[in-house]
């Protein structure tokens, strides 16, 4: 099991012939992932490292049977690739794009809703379920098969827990990154549904920041959820009204502070820890 | 990027939103002139800071010769860090009644969110929750009239001032999608007259929809090193601590922050030299740092996509040149480890491995210049 992907997801990756598409479509191939197509406006026809290169992702579907897709296009195009992949029946769209305007993703979400398809960011590494597939730009080493279901906001710090629960022997069954900007695709409480039926998944990490209220939403469902939660929230040296680096990551106006997620959260039943390297093993004492 | 109040209600007014009438001046002798036509006329300096009006940045004039005086009390002053360089005449109007309505994103409904209130003239957190309408719209099909008919009844309006109301929310609504905003603020809007006037308003920009929105005039916002940095193309804010910051990664820039709070430390700023930052920029970073003078500096890096031996570059390139004359901490695991390690031990800088022992050794060390 796992969530959202695994190893029988067929990739196809929008701008697979650019830069970063080029490079990180190398790295899911190497990590075993079903990369089946790729796109391009220039290349269609071609062979890329042995995948066949389409001009849409329609022909992506119709001739390899793509049914995941992550884009690799520049931010002012984003909109119209998610459109593209989510007409063309994808079910999962990663969108890896830094600074896509908020309301093309408020667009983009809006339209994934009405074709029941799950988008994954923008602004976020990815995900990976070990052992069988990633989508995403994480790094393939640091991370093991397991049984701990982990979702955050950044990705860094979801490599730096990653790691940490790796090397104490916890592995994943997903990890999934939720994206920095203010409006995506799967927040907490979304990607919390999921672990909590995913019978590989015996435990939760949570890795928020401040800014929005996905924490305090996420809290609201975890006191009915049967597996255990850890928490790690960062940003409580942010000063209100400065963005730390994240679009979303902002205190305005006294909301989206640490103070009041840490609180729902802990009037939940989660383990809020106070630094990131208190989270493995935190998990691994609820693990027992 | 927030817009000046005159290009927010330019904005306004292009989508048929009724405003005071108005002209932007630069010099005394403009301003005088502008009152020849606007008078009496309120002086408005343009600046991006709350609170103008109680930091002498709005005055009034009653005729020409007024005006210049006032005009020449303000340009040029210092209203919060900022200088003025321009001020908004803008013809002064009789109010009656005062509402407040908004457009914003809803980042948890991941929607729209339009809030009106009768209760206009304050801050909207300072209105009762049960004065406050609250509606959202689906962006893909837009603001219905319906919508805003009902918004206009349920803040209790009736009459012709509800229909003016609901016209104004629509075309509120309108420039919240043309101008791809975050905020569109209209507070207060007023009844003068029996008409319905945007008496102030605020309109933010998306940065990331900048690229649609060509020919908008570079709001300076932040300090002057916030400024500089976000011309090299790093998230940078400045905090008021003395331990300089750079890690990789937004969310591990703030973990950072948090770990130097933990172990008593007092950050210097925020600092994201990206998730995959080669050697040119990440030096770029480091010299930044170095030229704030803190008492110490603490790099963090955790190396995913950021190569280990990149950043062990960087940081030697910039001791050779600029000089690294504050004590410096690094913390250094992941891709490349071995090979950036090691470089950094050739120059006498031995990295932890351990991002707590680094945090708390890096507290430290600015302990004992301070």
């Amino acid at each position: 099991m796992a969530i959202i992907i695994n190893e029988e997801t067929r990739v196809v990756v929008q701008g697979m012939t650019g830069n970063q598409g080029s490079f990180h479509t190398g790295q899911m191939v190497k990590y075993g992932t079903n990369v089946v197509a790729g796109t391009s406006p220039t290349k269609a026809g071609q062979d890329h490292e042995g995948i066949p290169v389409f001009a849409s992702v329609r022909e992506a579907v119709l001739e390899r049977g793509a049914n995941a897709s992550i884009v690799f296009v520049p931010a002012a195009f984003a909109k119209d690739a998610a459109f593209e992949a989510i007409e063309a029946g994808c079910k999962v769209v990663v969108m890896i794009p830094e600074h896509i305007p908020v309301q093309d993703s408020i667009l983009i979400v809006e339209y994934a809703h009405f074709h029941g398809a799950k988008v994954v960011g923008p602004n976020t590494y990815g995900l990976i379920s070990p052992g069988k597939a990633k989508m995403g730009i994480m790094p393939n080493h640091i991370y093991a098969p397991g049984p701990v279901g982990l979702v955050a906001r950044s990705g860094t710090l979801s490599y730096e827990i990653a790691a940490a629960l790796t090397e104490a022997g916890l592995g994943q069954s997903t990890a999934i990154g939720m994206g920095g900007d203010p409006v995506v695709g799967q927040v907490f409480n979304d990607v919390l549904h999921q672990f909590e039926k995913d019978p590989e998944t015996k435990a939760c990490v949570l890795v928020g920041e401040i800014g929005g209220s996905a924490e305090e939403e996420a809290a609201e469902f975890i006191k009915t959820m049967t597996k255990p939660v850890v928490a790690y929230l960062a940003g409580r040296a942010a000063p209100p009204g400065k963005r730390m680096g994240h679009a979303g990551a902002i205190i305005e106006r006294g909301r989206g502070t640490l103070e009041s997620k840490r609180k729902a959260l802990e009037a939940a039943g989660v383990t809020v820890v106070e630094m990131p390297w208190e989270v493995a093993p935190a998990v691994k004492k609820l693990l027992g | 990027m927030k817009l000046y109040e005159y290009l927010a209600k330019g904005r306004l007014k292009a989508h048929g939103i009724p405003v005071p009438p108005g002209t932007l001046c630069r010099t005394p002798d403009e301003v005088a002139k502008a009152l020849e036509e606007i008078c009496p006329a309120a002086v408005k300096a343009q600046v991006l800071v709350g609170g103008r009006g109680k930091a002498g940045g709005i005055k009034f004039a009653q005729n020409p010769e007024e005006g210049r005086k006032v005009a020449s009390e303000i340009l040029g002053m210092n209203l919060k860090g900022y200088t003025v360089e321009q001020v908004y005449v803008e013809g002064k109007i009789d109010v009656e009644r005062e509402f407040y309505v908004s457009v914003t994103v809803d980042r948890n409904a991941r929607k729209p969110l339009v809030m009106a209130s009768a209760h206009g003239g304050v801050e909207i957190e300072d209105v009762e929750d049960k004065y406050i309408v609250r509606r959202h719209v689906d962006e893909a099909f837009g603001m219905q009239g319906y919508l805003a008919r009902d918004i206009a009844a349920e803040m209790g309006l009736e009459g012709d001032i509800a229909r003016q109301v609901a016209a104004i929310l629509q075309r509120l609504y309108e420039v919240f999608r043309t101008e791809d905003a975050e905020l569109v603020e209209i507070n207060p809007l007023v009844v003068s007259g029996g008409q319905v006037i945007a008496a102030d308003a605020r309109l933010n920009i998306d940065d990331a929809a900048l690229f649609r929105h060509k020919g908008l005039p570079d709001v300076e916002e932040g300090t002057e090193l916030e400024r500089r940095v976000k011309e090299i193309g790093l998230a940078f804010v400045q905090l008021d601590g003395d331990i300089a910051v750079m890690a990789n990664g937004a969310g591990m820039a703030m973990a950072t922050l948090d770990a130097l709070q933990h172990f008593g430390g007092r950050p210097a700023n925020f600092l994201d030299a990206g998730g995959g930052a080669s050697v040119e920029p990440t030096a770029q970073a480091m010299g930044v740092l170095v030229s704030m003078k803190p008492k110490a500096i603490f790099v963090n890096i955790f190396g995913g996509i950021t190569r280990c031996d990149d950043v062990a570059n960087a940081i030697v390139q910039v001791k050779k040149t600029q000089g690294i004359p504050v004590p410096l901490v690094v913390r250094l695991v992941g891709t490349n480890e071995q090979q950036g390690v090691e470089i950094l031990r050739q120059e006498g800088i031995e990295a932890f491995r351990e991002m707590s022992e680094a945090a708390k050794k890096a507290v430290e060390l600015a302990g004992e210049v301070r």
